[in-house]
């Protein structure tokens, strides 16, 4: 057997906070072979980007290897000078960062940063040009003799990713370390920034360290995988096996939580694993997950389990993983006696409907349109789900709606038949209770100088005038309901967990019994394990009082789950429109299918692969025709291109309730679809 | 669930004790912090119980012991009028303590209103009014201080005071406004505004106790230069009573003795000034670690 490109032998690492060493690794080993992409999945705060950090030997200042070794072909990193460590660096290791736009020197143009990898390999200035230009080319970035001129601040995310990635590659390491390279990204641009390193690994034969949250992009980017919980490696295995036979009550969980295709709220409630993850450094007696797993023991509590060899290199560190694939279901009862709404003024009907809804943004004195004549509407007790890429305008519309953005004069949203002032301080208590919104961040979203109590009953004292004491009554029923526990309420949200600080915003955002509730990506900032039971709540909650939600998100299986409608926008425009299953099935419209497309599936199923070529265009200056002509894959070869390129179609509906911005017609897409 | 959660209330209640407690250690392990701790106590019980302290009054003369260099009666040794130095010291700690804290207190209670205001509004008011307050910073603040303290009242602490916490509002409305401009971006702003909040709430109660850390450290840090302001500005005989107790006084009264090779009515309130200066940015520099900013 040749010498693993990296290994990782009991590997303990500890962070020393506020004075105190805090274990963050936990006896990690793991190998990677020459030419291999092994992936490290966990939930925030596992350890996956300190290892990452670890395996190029450089952790922050109070970061410490405490135990272990981190062996480079062979060759112990951790008992290397620091000279010795940094020549590695320079020369056969690198590593591709999460913020693409902040791993690039925002002073120094971009040709000129990708050239001084090469300078630094001893090239001289005038071929270290010529390098430049083709590792740009390599990584097909379009135009490059023009990008190589430009500052980093110039570049979309997705552009700055692939400068970064062909820096990381300027030196042909024989190991990459990539931390969540895409996680920043949206989901067209990811599908080609992963092809992209599929297609170079492929053409290099890189040994490659990839992170990442996301198992879909696990699959679709790696030979094995190693799932990570609380710092410690507790299942390996080939990707294929890990994801479709796992061995560990942690992965069997983390799997079965996530909302797969198929899966809608008003017939199935998602699966949780109980808890949530532990805090850092926390001293475990027996098992890491013990205290979350159903089916822990005694031994699992006092008695750390050893891995055990459940296949053809497969370990798992579990004394119970026979019974882990079959191992009961996790699914919470339906939150009862919520009874959140207090008074209930709109019991069926039309709940809001918003028509020739605008804004344009004056950017150093230039006009954009982020939203370009919206019209939708929201029944009583529905959820519209708004998907589409950053700068698709779904937080803008989302912000004119509540009023904290006025929207242009042109724009009417009628609330209940009544109509709505464009502005939050022309509107009426009353309106403004009925609209409210659970924000992604809850860090941010929640005062973190404010108690809980206080948080919730201030919202519920300005909203129903109710009296100082009562609305802390009623913010301590609210809370309850929500299943933040009475001991929790005079804590601060540093105190809670992610999961908890989303139910007390939650709690906040029900303080006025509203009627809609936007939802901003409520879920993006919180782990899969955990996003479940906020799902399942956001749904009772909605059953119990007929509340409708406006749910904006980014990941299309959530969207997919929660919503009765949705709505794609594309360049602050309507693109589709119709019931969820509709528009996930098709015919779509091209820049739909082009989304769906896009997202890597967990079960491997290879979905046929629809890309857009190039990034979303500026809202300063929209293409003509069609806003999506420039990249639609379906344009070429319909015949209608003539049209597609100079006007810009309507929204038709193109069979009852379905409506699409799209000159293709809806059979033709039907045909060229299926094939 | 629920026991579960009771369990996240105690360990969370035990953990914001935990956390307090590192931090006090962190505290009480920077040396640099305690000494600047203590010779801030030192100074302010000096303040506060002089009277009682030193072993002649401050304006005590003895035209016997003119001049005489520090020995077992008169520890830091006498001025050319006779007076204690160190009873001078000790007394003359009260006047420029309580200065430079009023000055300070003044100052960040302008610079702090008109940050917030300036850092959430944004807009063309925020526009005017720093470029005002770039413009007065722009001038030294000792000389907008002396030629105010002339101008105005050569005199009196009163004027002084104000004058320096008016020459110190800019910095302090720019470190603010830098906090709060991020802090209004921030969604339980949005959220407070979505029930209904009034303005003066938002930034008072809702935004102001995020950006203390901040402000406290501005305001150890300006403490500091008020210290050094004060102490020159009363060298130069403005702002204070000829003749009164104060460090900088003594200086300007004592310094020309110098050549005379009677060093201590200057050397001792020096270190004085000194020590005083120096323990306020010891102290300001710990917080600046504890609250890692």
């Amino acid at each position: 057997m040749s010498t693993p490109t990296l290994e990782l032998r009991n590997l303990e690492v500890a962070y020393s906070v506020r004075g105190i060493d805090r274990e963050v690794l936990r006896n990690i080993s793991l190998s990677i072979e020459p030419g291999e992409a092994y992936g490290l999945v966990g939930e925030s705060g596992c350890g996956k980007s300190t290892a990452a950090y670890a395996a190029m030997r450089y952790l922050p200042r109070n970061g410490k290897i405490t135990g272990g070794s981190i062996l480079f072909e062979g060759r112990d990193m951790v008992t290397m000078s620091d000279s010795e460590v940094s020549t590695l660096r320079n020369s056969v290791i690198s590593m591709v960062y999460q913020n693409p736009v902040a791993a690039l020197n925002p002073t120094i143009r971009v040709g000129d940063q990708v050239a001084e990898v090469f300078e630094l390999a001893g090239k001289s200035k005038s071929e270290a040009k010529q390098l430049t230009l083709e590792a740009l080319i390599r990584v097909k970035i379009a135009d490059p003799e023009k990008v190589m001129r430009r500052y980093a601040h110039q570049l979309s995310g997705g552009m700055a990713q692939r400068v970064v990635i062909a820096m990381a590659l300027a030196s042909n390491p024989r190991l990459l370390v990539m931390d969540e390279p895409t996680t920043g990204l949206d989901a067209t641009v990811e599908a080609e920034v992963l092809d992209l390193v599929r297609e170079l690994r492929r053409e290099t034969g890189t040994a490659v360290l990839f992170i990442s949250h996301n198992l879909g992009v696990i699959r679709h980017m790696c030979d094995r995988v190693g799932v990570l919980y609380a710092g410690a490696l507790v299942e390996q295995g080939t990707t294929a096996d890990i994801l479709s036979n796992p061995q560990h009550p942690y992965t069997v969980g983390l799997l079965r939580c996530i909302p797969r295709g198929g899966l809608h709220k008003n017939t199935d409630r998602l699966e949780t694993i109980p808890g949530s993850p532990p805090p850092l450094g926390l001293h475990f007696d027996g098992c890491v997950f013990a205290s979350r797993c159903t089916l822990a023991d005694d031994r699992c509590r006092t008695e750390k389990p050893e891995m055990i060899t459940v296949g053809p290199s497969h370990i798992t560190r579990c004394f119970h993983h026979e019974l882990a694939p079959s191992m009961a279901r996790n699914i919470e009862g339906a939150s009862q006696g919520l009874s959140i709404r207090t008074k209930h003024t709109n019991p069926t009907g039309e709940l809001l409907q918003i028509d020739h809804l605008s804004k344009i943004f004056n950017q150093d004195g230039n006009k954009v349109q982020v939203v370009n004549d919206v019209a939708l509407h929201v029944a009583a007790g529905e959820t519209l789900g708004l998907v589409g890429e950053s700068g698709s305008g779904k937080t803008t519309i989302a912000k004119m709606i509540l009023g904290l953005t006025a929207a242009e004069s042109s724009s009417t949203m009628v609330l209940s038949g009544k109509k709505l002032a464009r502005t939050l301080n022309k509107r009426d208590v009353s309106d403004v209770g009925a609209l409210q919104i659970v924000f992604q961040n809850p860090d941010q979203a929640l005062n973190r100088r404010h108690s809980v109590t206080r948080i919730v009953s201030r919202a519920v004292e300005r909203l129903s005038g109710l009296s100082h004491s009562e609305s802390d009554n009623r913010a301590h029923e609210l809370l309850s309901g929500m299943r933040v526990d009475a001991s929790l309420h005079n804590a601060r949200p540093a105190q809670l967990s992610g999961g908890l600080k989303q139910r007390v915003a939650i709690s906040r955002a029900f303080a006025g019994s509203p009627n809609l509730v936007v939802c901003d990506e409520p879920t993006s900032a919180l782990d899969v394990s955990v996003q479940a039971t906020i799902l399942n709540l956001l749904v009772d909650l909605q059953k119990q009082d007929d509340t409708s939600y406006l749910f904006i998100s980014h990941d299309l299986g959530v969207v997919r789950y929660i919503s009765d409608r949705i709505a794609v926008l594309y360049l602050g425009r309507v693109m589709e429109l119709g019931a969820a299953e509709t528009v996930f099935n098709g015919p779509h419209h091209p820049y739909t299918e082009a989304l769906v497309s896009s997202v890597p599936a967990i079960d491997g199923s290879q979905r046929k692969r629809i890309r857009l070529e190039g990034d979303v265009p500026s809202p300063a200056n929209p293409p003509t025709g069609c806003v999506l002509n420039p990249r639609c894959p379906r344009m070429a070869g319909s015949g209608v291109e003539g049209l597609c390129t100079t006007v810009e179609p309507e929204l038709k509906e193109v069979e009852p309730g379905h409506f699409m911005r799209c000159h293709i017609p809806l059979d033709q897409l039907r045909v060229t679809q299926q094939k | 669930m629920n026991d579960s959660q009771a369990e996240i209330s105690k360990k969370s209640n035990a953990e914001r004790l935990q956390i307090r407690k590192e931090r006090l250690a962190l505290l009480r392990r920077n040396k640099a912090f305690t000494i600047g701790i203590a010779v801030l106590i030192f100074w302010t019980l000096c303040a506060i119980f002089g009277k009682y302290l030193t072993p002649f009054k401050a304006d005590e003369q003895n035209f016997e012991f003119v001049s005489i260099p520090p020995n077992g009666t008169y520890w830091f040794g006498t001025d050319a009028n006779g007076q204690d130095v160190f009873s001078r010291v000790i007394i003359g700690s009260r006047l420029i303590l309580v200065m430079s804290f009023a000055a300070t207190i003044l100052g960040t209670l302008a610079g702090t209103s008109l940050g917030l205001i300036t850092g959430y509004f944004k807009g063309w008011f925020d526009i005017i009014v720093m470029r005002l307050l770039e413009a007065i910073s722009s001038i030294p603040a000792i000389i907008i201080a002396l030629l105010a303290v002339a101008a105005i009242d050569g005199q009196s602490p009163t004027i002084t005071v104000l004058i320096i916490a008016f020459v110190f509002t800019p910095n302090i409305a720019r470190t603010v406004r830098a906090a709060v401009l991020a802090e209004a971006e921030f969604e339980y702003v949005a959220a407070a505004k979505l029930r209904t909040e009034r303005t003066p709430h938002i930034l008072f109660k809702e935004i102001l106790p995020n950006v203390m850390p901040p402000i406290i450290v501005e305001f150890t840090v300006r403490l500091g230069y008020a210290i050094f302001a004060i102490a020159t500005l009363s060298f130069l005989g403005a702002g204070v009573e000829y003749g009164s107790p104060n460090w900088g006084t003594q200086i300007s009264e004592n310094w020309a003795q110098i050549f005379n090779n009677q060093w201590w009515p200057t050397a001792f309130p020096a270190i004085a000034i000194a020590t005083l200066a120096v323990s306020v940015n010891l102290i300001s520099d710990g917080l600046l670690e504890v609250f890692e900013i």
